[in-house]
């Protein structure tokens, strides 16, 4: 019985996860367009986008081998499996036991790698230029989120996210200078792997400056669908794991009964509300950098990465 | 001919032409045309406009600070000793004749085509106008040599709703090597449709030659007639044409500066420049009964008059403005990461500004004080006080401040209008002289200085019109502006250089 109720609450999650991921990006967007003074698109916009792209033909172009047709799905997969594993209004799930923070990291790594192989793959010089920025961005963000996840671990003594987020929810933790510069290192990281501005331009036309779009220009249809799709989870992902390690408040534990449960995931969706708000206050006022600087800017990620874990190590061993 | 002759003397050694006006139009040989070349070449003179006709091409030069002039060389073998030979902002132009007249120019240095894409049912369509008998060789690209270089073409179909132009970089990965541009995809033939038409009609297709500058070339066009026809049109004409003239600018300039910082994702400045640019547009709309002043302007002064509440609602407007504007400016100015995408990004020497003759923003924020409302000069702005902002340091942030200034002096401008709008009349009749004439005008538009150059038919038709968009003399710089860039920053630098491609295509 029990094990059934753990399918039910973690299958329950997965569900909840790919539903809320476009209602996300559409509330950000809603956000955005009102900070700007206009009225915006209806919330439930990227849901319309979706069912449009997934009734419209597959356009290939000719040079696309089988790995251009294969890498949403795998793509798709990953992320949403990465974004199972986050204990989002309840901790210790079914899933949570057998992958830790170092398994999501890959995963999205794996999404990544398949993305960029992608855009290289279609040969247009866009899909190269967006590959090729995507990996330099990448090659900073994966070492900075790693240190992030050294520094909890090092605290929490686990890199399981359920004991992790227990440990800040139960634990007398206070004000530590390693935890904020881990938030710090985590935001940045998450900006940067969501392609959001200062980094990258999620609306943008403009083919010369784009990351993310420029790989996936050439998509359409089912295949976009998926990528779209993908993005938005990935945005909810990283949103999900923010507050479930630094603000734990509210998440229903394992084995509890229905009411706990809605006030955990009421608790979560507030916690995604003000988050895509933050979100969008911040990318309303900041114009995006210029390539070149992308690196000095996750390389501060990463440095404060590290401070957050060698201040941690060093005064706990010597 | 003394190498170093001012442009007046170079131009009495020719034969002047009787019916031109206001500038002199001279015929001259093709020695007295070098020179006019060599001069050009020094930097004695700016290169206004070269176009062409059955037979004969014709050269508009200015010579600082305020002596403009026409030369015209017959070619009967349809060959012209080549300007672009010495002086590059003539090649385009140049290719642009060979294209659309069929006059070659001896000596060119870039002989392929520049507007004919070969998809035009005839060749020449202002020379023979005969049904191309081969196709042309495939367009070459100048090669680039190299290591580790890559292409990157863009357009002419762009991810955004943007006019066609296609951009080939030469890129050794982020870092911009050269890039080459290629136009002419709006090619309309306009020219070839103002051959013939009444005035009425070519005021209409002049006014549609660049959309957002339909102001400027209208005013330029009804100049042309007006000095062809040696008619003076009722002072309240002038005023109310320079108030349409500043509205357009104003409009422009608050698109472009919004659209500016939206290229470096900075979408706060273009929402709410794009609120003051409406503004523009309904007070237009109100006062002279079209959003973008489209055929207000027509030879013999405008249109339509300026309604009973038409002052008072142009004095809210400049009142809201005054209390919008600046906050923006603040921001622009307080807002560290958009500095830092604009400063130093796309700078061009100001002496390749002063040798292309850049007019408008690009050419004053690189050093140029050229001002077509000051030299010639036209009315009324003789009458009224501003200043011409000048900035030299000629990178994409002091082209936006060269705009915030701009937009400065035409809220003032039009204040100054509305004082001394005189009362009377509108428009006033043409004088119909019976005979040929041909007028020149230079106006300034948003964008820069827009040549017209006609010539009327006795039933007062035109005979020929060449309306020269001043981007022929700024597309040609973007090229410059993008080198030691990356190539993420070219939609930065092509914004704010924003060069029409409609009206260079023509």
């Amino acid at each position: 019985m029990a094990l059934i109720m753990d399918y039910l609450v973690q299958g329950g999650q997965m569900l909840l996860m790919l539903l809320l991921a476009p209602l996300l990006t559409g509330w950000v967007r809603v956000l955005k367009a009102q900070l700007l003074r206009r009225r915006g698109p209806s919330l439930l916009q990227p849901y319309r986008d979706l069912l449009k792209l997934l009734r419209k033909e597959v356009v290939l172009a000719d040079s696309a081998s089988w790995l251009f047709r294969v890498a949403p799905y795998i793509i798709f997969a990953a992320i949403w499996v990465a974004a199972s594993l986050i204990p989002t209004f309840a901790g210790g799930l079914l899933f949570n036991w057998t992958a830790d923070l170092i398994a999501i990291v890959a995963l999205l790594g794996a999404a990544r790698f398949f993305l960029a192989l992608a855009g290289l793959d279609v040969g247009t010089s866009f899909g190269g230029i967006g590959s090729s920025r995507e990996m330099m961005i990448a090659s900073l963000a994966e070492p900075a989120m790693l240190m992030v996840v050294f520094t909890l671990s090092l605290l929490a003594g686990s890199t399981g996210l359920t004991t992790v987020a227990h440990f800040m929810q139960v634990a007398d933790v206070g004000l530590r200078v390693s935890l904020a510069l881990a938030l710090l290192a985590l935001l940045m990281v998450a900006i940067a792997e969501n392609a959001r501005i200062p980094v990258d331009n999620p609306a943008t036309h403009l083919e010369l400056t784009m990351v993310h779009e420029a790989m996936v220009l050439e998509y359409s249809g089912r295949h976009l669908a998926l990528i779209e799709l993908a993005a938005s989870l990935k945005l909810l992902l990283y949103i999900s794991l923010i507050s479930c390690i630094f603000a734990p408040w509210g998440m229903a534990s394992v084995g509890e009964e229905g009411m706990v449960y809605l006030v955990g995931i009421a608790a979560y969706i507030g916690k995604l509300a003000v988050g895509g708000f933050l979100l969008a206050l911040f990318e309303t006022s900041i114009a995006k950098m210029r390539v070149f600087r992308v690196d000095q800017f996750l390389g501060a990620a990463l440095m404060l990465g590290l401070l957050g874990a060698l201040l941690l190590f060093v005064s706990r061993s010597l | 001919m003394n190498a170093t002759a001012s442009l007046q003397t170079v131009l009495e050694a020719g034969q002047p032409v009787a019916e031109h006006r206001p500038w002199p139009r001279v015929i001259v040989t093709p020695e007295l045309w070098t020179t006019l070349s060599e001069g050009l070449a020094r930097g004695s003179w700016t290169l206004l406009g070269l176009w062409g006709e059955s037979g004969t091409v014709h050269l508009a030069v200015y010579e600082a600070p305020g002596e403009f002039g026409i030369a015209s060389l017959p070619c009967p073998d349809g060959r012209f000793p080549s300007v672009g030979r010495l002086h590059p902002p003539a090649q385009r132009l140049e290719r642009t004749i060979a294209d659309l007249v069929g006059l070659q120019p001896v000596d060119a240095p870039d002989s392929r085509p520049w507007l004919d894409h070969d998809r035009w049912p005839v060749r020449h369509p202002l020379g023979s106008a005969t049904p191309p008998s081969q196709t042309l060789p495939p367009y070459r690209f100048l090669p680039v040599i190299g290591e580790s270089l890559h292409q990157i073409p863009v357009g002419p179909v762009h991810a955004g709703i943007i006019e066609p132009g296609h951009f080939r970089f030469t890129a050794n990965g982020e870092a911009v090597v050269r890039l080459e541009e290629r136009l002419g995809y709006v090619h309309k033939g306009i020219e070839s449709l103002l051959q013939g038409a009444s005035l009425e009609k070519a005021a209409r297709l002049v006014g549609r030659v660049s959309g957002d500058s339909t102001v400027a070339y209208a005013l330029a066009f009804a100049r042309a007639v007006e000095a062809a026809t040696e008619t003076e049109i009722p002072v309240r004409a002038h005023g109310l044409r320079a108030l349409m003239a500043e509205l357009e600018r104003l409009a422009n300039h608050f698109g472009d500066i919004g659209a500016i910082c939206n290229d470096a994702a900075f979408a706060l400045m273009l929402a709410h420049c794009a609120v003051l640019r409406e503004q523009v547009l309904r007070a237009s709309m109100a006062c002279f009964g079209h959003r973008l002043l489209m055929d207000r302007i027509v030879p013999g002064g405008v249109a339509t008059d300026l309604p009973v509440d038409g002052i008072a609602i142009l004095r809210e407007f400049i009142a809201g403005c005054r209390r919008q504007f600046p906050p923006l400016v603040e921001l622009y100015d307080n807002t560290a990461s958009l500095q830092q995408r604009t400063v130093d990004t796309g700078f061009v020497k100001p002496a390749l500004i002063q040798q292309f003759g850049c007019g408008g923003p690009i050419g004053r924020a690189g050093g140029r004080t050229f001002d077509a409302r000051c030299q010639p000069g036209y009315p009324p702005y003789d009458e009224l006080e501003f200043t011409i902002p000048r900035r030299t340091d000629s990178d994409v942030n002091s082209r936006i401040w060269l705009r915030i200034g701009e937009v400065e002096q035409s809220l003032a401008l039009i204040e100054q209008i509305l004082e001394r709008l005189p009362s009377g009349p509108v428009h006033g009749a043409l004088n119909m002289p019976g005979r040929m004439g041909e007028g020149v005008a230079l106006v300034e538009g948003f964008r820069g200085d827009i040549l017209v150059w006609l010539r009327l038919n006795a039933d007062s038709t035109v005979a020929r019109c060449h309306p020269r968009d001043p981007s022929w003399f700024q597309w040609p710089v973007l090229e410059a502006a993008i080198e030691n860039n990356i190539v993420a920053d070219f939609p930065l630098c092509n914004k704010s250089f924003n060069g029409s491609y409609s009206g260079h295509d023509l």
